[in-house]
């Protein structure tokens, strides 16, 4: 596939990402934080999200298999990961967290396990996507080209 | 978004911060990912930048700890901190370092992902320079070196 091609591609990509909720302005954040000193700086800090996503996850199911569930401890790992998801940009996630904590204040576990399951999935989508949006770039530099900025209307 | 307290500089001339010198930030946040961001974020203000991942740590690091490092003190600038982390949080963290009287003029700035206005109110009565909400961006950290550079005579 020509250059031009696949730089119309991941900025298309992109943009989708954004229509869709999956990322939010955070991410550009992220993306100008990026420079020829830092060139691996968003798949460095996404790569390690991930890594902290599966240790609070681990947490999160300990937790919630407990005979007497610790709420506090539940929400303080869910706080975490509501933390992390909102500074990479990771909107879908970060709003999963929200209504997850909101199970938490009221000490309801079947909303919690609801919860986990659609904190997981959220995360395991948006790893998706990054790993998609990291392929392009690779083929984008494979070829010699640059990654194409992108600017939102919004 | 930022809150800001007091009307005056509220730094000494010790810890003014010339025009052209990397002012020293020391970063405290329990968020790997937070500690990575706002690290970057300083950096690209052209700051030098100290991380701690607790409280503790920062308090050891700025010779206010049980394990104080006698003569290895840093010289800091500026302290920014997360408000909610496990042990002390950044707001006993404020109070220590106001009680000092080697670092009380340090300028702290506490940041927080949750918008609970007394929670903002506290802190700045106890004397946080500002508080920022999180995510950081880009031109919240330019506002702040802003403020910071502006504590020179």
């Amino acid at each position: 596939m020509e250059l031009v091609q696949i730089q119309r591609r991941l900025v298309d990509y992109t943009k989708s990402l954004f229509m869709e909720g999956f990322l939010d302005a955070q991410f550009l954040q992220l993306q100008q934080l990026q420079d020829d000193s830092n060139p691996d700086f968003v798949f460095e800090v996404v790569s390690l999200f991930f890594e902290d996503f599966e240790k609070l996850l681990n947490e999160l199911t300990i937790a919630l298999d407990q005979p007497n569930v610790d709420f506090k401890k539940l929400d303080s790992h869910v706080h975490q990961l509501k933390g992390s998801s909102s500074s990479i940009g990771a909107q879908r996630v970060k709003n999963a967290c929200i209504a997850f904590r909101n199970y938490c204040d009221v000490q309801n576990i079947e909303g919690c396990l609801t919860c986990l399951q659609q904190v997981k999935q959220e995360c395991y989508l948006v790893k998706n996507k990054f790993e998609t949006l990291f392929r392009l770039e690779q083929q984008i530099m494979a070829s010699g080209g640059s990654v194409p900025t992108i600017e939102l209307g919004f | 978004m930022l809150s800001c307290g007091g009307g005056s500089g509220g730094c000494s001339k010790d810890m003014a911060v010339e025009l052209g010198d990397e002012p020293h930030v020391l970063a405290v946040d329990d968020n790997l990912i937070d500690r990575k961001l706002v690290e970057r974020l300083l950096k690209n203000s052209s700051c030098k930048v100290t991380t701690a991942e607790n409280a503790l740590r920062a308090l050891d690091y700025l010779g206010l700890g049980n394990d104080r490092l006698e003569g290895t003190v840093s010289e800091v600038n500026m302290i920014i901190t997360d408000y909610c982390m496990p042990g002390m949080t950044g707001y006993e963290l404020l109070k220590k370092i106001k009680e000092s009287s080697v670092l009380k003029e340090v300028p702290v700035v506490i940041m927080s992902s949750e918008n609970i206005p007394t929670r903002i109110s506290q802190c700045l009565e106890e004397g946080a320079k500002m508080f920022m909400l999180k995510p950081l961006k880009q031109s919240d950290v330019k506002q702040l070196k802003w403020h910071l550079m502006k504590c020179r005579n």
